[in-house]
Protein backbone atom coordinates (compact mmCIF):
# COMPACT_ATOMS: atom_id res chain seq x y z
CA UNK A 1 0.00 0.00 0.00
CA UNK A 2 1.01 3.58 -1.03
CA UNK A 3 -0.03 6.66 -0.23
CA UNK A 4 -3.42 7.66 1.44
CA UNK A 5 -6.28 8.18 -0.63
CA UNK A 6 -6.19 12.23 -1.04
CA UNK A 7 -2.66 12.88 -0.89
CA UNK A 8 -2.68 11.60 -4.24
CA UNK A 9 -2.87 12.99 -7.33
CA UNK A 10 -5.40 11.20 -9.68
CA UNK A 11 -6.05 11.30 -13.32
CA UNK A 12 -8.41 13.26 -14.37
CA UNK A 13 -11.74 11.95 -16.38
CA UNK A 14 -12.62 12.65 -18.86
CA UNK A 15 -9.61 13.55 -20.44
CA UNK A 16 -10.02 16.57 -22.51
CA UNK A 17 -6.57 16.08 -24.40
CA UNK A 18 -8.05 12.93 -25.53
CA UNK A 19 -11.32 13.02 -25.82
CA UNK A 20 -13.10 12.72 -28.83
CA UNK A 21 -16.28 15.05 -28.31
CA UNK A 22 -20.13 13.95 -29.50
CA UNK A 23 -22.96 16.04 -30.21
CA UNK A 24 -24.27 15.00 -26.43
CA UNK A 25 -20.80 16.12 -24.67
CA UNK A 26 -20.66 19.35 -26.87
CA UNK A 27 -24.13 20.64 -26.28
CA UNK A 28 -23.58 20.00 -22.97
CA UNK A 29 -20.58 22.22 -22.15
CA UNK A 30 -21.89 24.71 -24.39
CA UNK A 31 -25.21 25.33 -22.15
CA UNK A 32 -22.83 26.18 -19.34
CA UNK A 33 -20.53 28.40 -21.62
CA UNK A 34 -23.71 30.20 -22.89
CA UNK A 35 -25.16 30.24 -19.26
CA UNK A 36 -21.74 32.20 -18.47
CA UNK A 37 -21.87 34.32 -21.76
CA UNK A 38 -25.46 35.27 -21.00
CA UNK A 39 -24.35 36.40 -17.55
CA UNK A 40 -22.12 38.83 -18.62
CA UNK A 41 -24.94 40.32 -21.15
CA UNK A 42 -26.93 40.79 -18.13
CA UNK A 43 -24.46 43.22 -16.97
CA UNK A 44 -24.89 44.28 -20.34
CA UNK A 45 -28.46 45.04 -19.95
CA UNK A 46 -27.94 46.42 -16.70
CA UNK A 47 -25.45 49.32 -18.00
CA UNK A 48 -28.25 49.77 -20.71
CA UNK A 49 -30.74 50.54 -18.51
CA UNK A 50 -27.98 52.55 -16.20
CA UNK A 51 -27.32 54.73 -19.18
CA UNK A 52 -31.21 55.22 -20.01
CA UNK A 53 -31.72 56.50 -16.67
CA UNK A 54 -28.47 58.66 -16.45
CA UNK A 55 -29.80 60.75 -19.54
CA UNK A 56 -29.68 61.31 -23.30
CA UNK A 57 -25.99 62.01 -23.68
CA UNK A 58 -24.79 58.94 -21.81
CA UNK A 59 -27.61 57.08 -23.59
CA UNK A 60 -26.73 57.83 -26.75
CA UNK A 61 -23.39 57.10 -25.66
CA UNK A 62 -24.32 53.33 -25.01
CA UNK A 63 -26.89 53.72 -28.41
CA UNK A 64 -23.67 54.43 -30.52
CA UNK A 65 -21.49 51.75 -29.27
CA UNK A 66 -23.72 48.90 -30.04
CA UNK A 67 -24.97 50.29 -33.38
CA UNK A 68 -21.69 49.88 -34.53
CA UNK A 69 -20.46 47.27 -36.58
CA UNK A 70 -18.15 45.15 -33.21
CA UNK A 71 -21.40 46.06 -31.17
CA UNK A 72 -23.64 44.53 -33.68
CA UNK A 73 -21.36 41.28 -33.79
CA UNK A 74 -21.42 41.15 -30.03
CA UNK A 75 -25.22 41.04 -29.76
CA UNK A 76 -25.33 38.62 -32.77
CA UNK A 77 -23.29 36.47 -30.88
CA UNK A 78 -25.74 36.73 -27.61
CA UNK A 79 -28.88 36.41 -29.22
CA UNK A 80 -27.29 32.94 -30.20
CA UNK A 81 -26.31 32.41 -27.07
CA UNK A 82 -29.51 33.11 -25.75
CA UNK A 83 -31.25 30.83 -28.39
CA UNK A 84 -28.64 27.84 -27.60
CA UNK A 85 -29.28 28.10 -24.04
CA UNK A 86 -33.27 28.47 -24.36
CA UNK A 87 -33.35 25.48 -26.44
CA UNK A 88 -30.96 23.80 -24.64
CA UNK A 89 -32.30 24.04 -21.09
CA UNK A 90 -36.06 23.50 -22.68
CA UNK A 91 -34.24 20.36 -23.55
CA UNK A 92 -33.11 19.83 -19.77
CA UNK A 93 -36.51 20.60 -18.88
CA UNK A 94 -38.24 17.95 -20.75
CA UNK A 95 -35.21 15.33 -19.31
CA UNK A 96 -36.17 16.53 -15.97
CA UNK A 97 -39.84 15.40 -16.71
CA UNK A 98 -37.99 12.08 -17.55
CA UNK A 99 -38.62 11.77 -20.81
CA UNK A 100 -36.65 11.51 -23.70
CA UNK A 101 -33.41 9.64 -22.80
CA UNK A 102 -33.25 7.38 -25.55
CA UNK A 103 -30.03 7.23 -27.24
CA UNK A 104 -31.68 8.27 -30.98
CA UNK A 105 -34.29 10.90 -28.92
CA UNK A 106 -31.21 12.38 -27.23
CA UNK A 107 -29.67 12.76 -30.44
CA UNK A 108 -32.38 13.62 -32.33
CA UNK A 109 -33.48 16.62 -29.48
CA UNK A 110 -29.65 17.58 -29.32
CA UNK A 111 -29.48 18.38 -33.38
CA UNK A 112 -33.16 20.35 -33.24
CA UNK A 113 -31.54 22.56 -30.73
CA UNK A 114 -28.71 23.22 -32.75
CA UNK A 115 -31.09 23.54 -36.07
CA UNK A 116 -33.73 25.51 -33.84
CA UNK A 117 -31.42 28.40 -32.47
CA UNK A 118 -29.71 28.73 -36.02
CA UNK A 119 -32.92 29.37 -37.27
CA UNK A 120 -34.22 31.32 -34.55
CA UNK A 121 -31.59 33.58 -34.32
CA UNK A 122 -31.38 34.22 -38.05
CA UNK A 123 -35.41 35.47 -38.21
CA UNK A 124 -34.87 37.74 -34.61
CA UNK A 125 -32.16 39.52 -37.09
CA UNK A 126 -34.21 39.68 -40.34
CA UNK A 127 -37.19 40.77 -38.41
CA UNK A 128 -35.11 43.10 -36.16
CA UNK A 129 -33.87 44.59 -39.65
CA UNK A 130 -37.55 44.98 -40.83
CA UNK A 131 -39.09 46.21 -37.76
CA UNK A 132 -36.05 49.22 -37.84
CA UNK A 133 -37.82 49.70 -40.94
CA UNK A 134 -41.09 50.49 -39.93
CA UNK A 135 -39.92 52.06 -37.06
CA UNK B 1 -16.08 14.14 11.58
CA UNK B 2 -16.79 11.05 13.95
CA UNK B 3 -14.42 9.94 15.52
CA UNK B 4 -14.26 6.41 17.78
CA UNK B 5 -13.30 6.89 21.69
CA UNK B 6 -10.77 4.10 22.14
CA UNK B 7 -10.38 4.25 26.05
CA UNK B 8 -7.24 5.85 25.78
CA UNK B 9 -8.05 9.13 26.56
CA UNK B 10 -6.98 10.16 22.46
CA UNK B 11 -9.38 9.35 19.31
CA UNK B 12 -8.15 7.23 17.32
CA UNK B 13 -7.63 8.61 13.55
CA UNK B 14 -10.37 8.23 11.26
CA UNK B 15 -8.75 5.88 8.35
CA UNK B 16 -12.42 5.45 6.99
CA UNK B 17 -12.63 6.50 3.31
CA UNK B 18 -14.40 9.58 2.05
CA UNK B 19 -16.97 7.57 0.77
CA UNK B 20 -17.56 5.50 3.68
CA UNK B 21 -17.38 8.80 5.63
CA UNK B 22 -20.64 9.96 3.96
CA UNK B 23 -22.66 6.81 3.53
CA UNK B 24 -25.54 6.44 5.87
CA UNK B 25 -25.59 11.07 6.62
CA UNK B 26 -28.43 11.52 3.57
CA UNK B 27 -28.19 14.58 1.52
CA UNK B 28 -26.89 18.25 2.19
CA UNK B 29 -30.53 18.69 2.83
CA UNK B 30 -30.13 22.21 0.38
CA UNK B 31 -29.31 20.42 -2.58
CA UNK B 32 -32.78 19.87 -3.97
CA UNK B 33 -33.59 23.21 -3.32
CA UNK B 34 -31.29 24.74 -5.60
CA UNK B 35 -32.10 22.63 -7.89
CA UNK B 36 -36.07 23.83 -7.99
CA UNK B 37 -35.18 26.76 -7.60
CA UNK B 38 -32.99 26.24 -11.07
CA UNK B 39 -35.92 25.21 -12.94
CA UNK B 40 -38.60 27.25 -11.66
CA UNK B 41 -36.62 30.66 -12.44
CA UNK B 42 -36.04 29.10 -16.10
CA UNK B 43 -39.19 28.35 -16.60
CA UNK B 44 -39.92 31.93 -15.92
CA UNK B 45 -37.35 33.26 -18.00
CA UNK B 46 -38.85 31.70 -21.02
CA UNK B 47 -41.93 33.61 -21.31
CA UNK B 48 -39.72 37.09 -20.11
CA UNK B 49 -36.77 36.70 -21.79
CA UNK B 50 -38.95 36.19 -25.40
CA UNK B 51 -40.63 39.48 -24.33
CA UNK B 52 -37.61 41.23 -23.63
CA UNK B 53 -36.04 39.73 -27.01
CA UNK B 54 -39.31 41.10 -28.82
CA UNK B 55 -39.13 44.58 -27.66
CA UNK B 56 -35.57 44.84 -28.19
CA UNK B 57 -36.48 44.07 -31.98
CA UNK B 58 -39.69 46.44 -32.10
CA UNK B 59 -37.22 49.36 -30.47
CA UNK B 60 -34.07 48.59 -32.13
CA UNK B 61 -32.05 51.80 -32.83
CA UNK B 62 -34.45 53.64 -31.30
CA UNK B 63 -33.33 57.07 -29.47
CA UNK B 64 -33.38 58.32 -25.91
CA UNK B 65 -36.84 59.69 -26.28
CA UNK B 66 -38.26 56.11 -27.69
CA UNK B 67 -36.83 53.87 -25.54
CA UNK B 68 -37.86 55.69 -22.27
CA UNK B 69 -41.13 56.53 -23.33
CA UNK B 70 -41.51 52.36 -23.38
CA UNK B 71 -40.13 51.90 -20.26
CA UNK B 72 -42.11 54.24 -18.59
CA UNK B 73 -45.48 52.25 -19.09
CA UNK B 74 -46.89 50.00 -16.46
CA UNK B 75 -46.22 46.95 -18.59
CA UNK B 76 -42.77 47.34 -19.43
CA UNK B 77 -41.30 48.62 -16.02
CA UNK B 78 -42.93 45.96 -14.39
CA UNK B 79 -41.83 42.93 -17.04
CA UNK B 80 -38.38 44.45 -16.98
CA UNK B 81 -38.13 44.39 -12.96
CA UNK B 82 -39.33 40.45 -13.16
CA UNK B 83 -36.50 40.15 -15.90
CA UNK B 84 -34.06 41.51 -13.57
CA UNK B 85 -35.02 39.60 -10.72
CA UNK B 86 -35.27 36.28 -12.25
CA UNK B 87 -32.44 36.58 -14.67
CA UNK B 88 -30.07 37.64 -11.85
CA UNK B 89 -31.72 34.31 -9.50
CA UNK B 90 -31.31 32.03 -12.39
CA UNK B 91 -27.63 33.48 -13.25
CA UNK B 92 -26.21 33.29 -9.40
CA UNK B 93 -27.52 29.76 -8.88
CA UNK B 94 -26.08 28.35 -12.39
CA UNK B 95 -23.02 30.35 -11.98
CA UNK B 96 -22.69 28.80 -8.37
CA UNK B 97 -22.97 25.14 -10.06
CA UNK B 98 -20.01 26.09 -12.19
CA UNK B 99 -17.82 27.24 -9.54
CA UNK B 100 -18.82 24.43 -7.52
CA UNK B 101 -17.88 21.51 -9.97
CA UNK B 102 -14.45 23.61 -11.28
CA UNK B 103 -12.99 25.17 -7.62
CA UNK B 104 -11.79 22.62 -5.53
CA UNK B 105 -9.56 25.10 -3.49
CA UNK B 106 -10.74 27.01 -0.29
CA UNK B 107 -11.69 30.30 -2.60
CA UNK B 108 -14.94 28.21 -3.43
CA UNK B 109 -17.27 29.27 -0.98
CA UNK B 110 -15.24 33.23 -1.42
CA UNK B 111 -16.25 32.96 -5.48
CA UNK B 112 -19.74 31.26 -4.66
CA UNK B 113 -20.66 34.50 -1.95
CA UNK B 114 -18.68 37.19 -4.43
CA UNK B 115 -21.14 35.96 -7.05
CA UNK B 116 -23.94 36.24 -5.04
CA UNK B 117 -23.22 39.78 -4.14
CA UNK B 118 -22.15 40.51 -7.40
CA UNK B 119 -25.71 39.35 -8.93
CA UNK B 120 -27.59 41.05 -5.85
CA UNK B 121 -25.86 44.30 -6.92
CA UNK B 122 -26.81 44.26 -11.03
CA UNK B 123 -30.40 43.13 -9.72
CA UNK B 124 -30.74 45.55 -7.76
CA UNK B 125 -29.30 48.57 -9.73
CA UNK B 126 -31.01 47.86 -12.72
CA UNK B 127 -34.10 47.86 -10.58
CA UNK B 128 -33.45 51.05 -9.14
CA UNK B 129 -32.63 52.45 -12.93
CA UNK B 130 -36.25 51.30 -13.97
CA UNK B 131 -37.37 53.31 -11.25
CA UNK B 132 -35.89 56.10 -11.67
CA UNK B 133 -36.70 55.85 -15.58
CA UNK B 134 -40.33 55.42 -14.70
CA UNK B 135 -40.84 58.11 -11.54
CA UNK B 136 -38.60 60.60 -12.90
CA UNK B 137 -39.56 62.88 -15.63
Amino acid sequence: MSRPTQGRIRPLSPNVQIYRPQLTSVLSIANRITGIVLSIFGVGLVTWLVAAAAGPEVYSAFHDIMASWPGQIVLFGGSFAFFLHLTGGIRHLVWDSGRGFQLGTIYRSGWLVIVASVALTVAAWIASRFMLGVH
Amino acid sequence: MARRYTGTGKPAPDNRSPFARATGLGSAKTGVEHWWAQRASAIALVPLTLWFIAMLMVHVGSDYATATAWLRTLPAATLMILLLAMLFYHAALGLQVVIEDYVHSSMKFAAIVLIRLVCLVLALAGIVAVFRIALIR
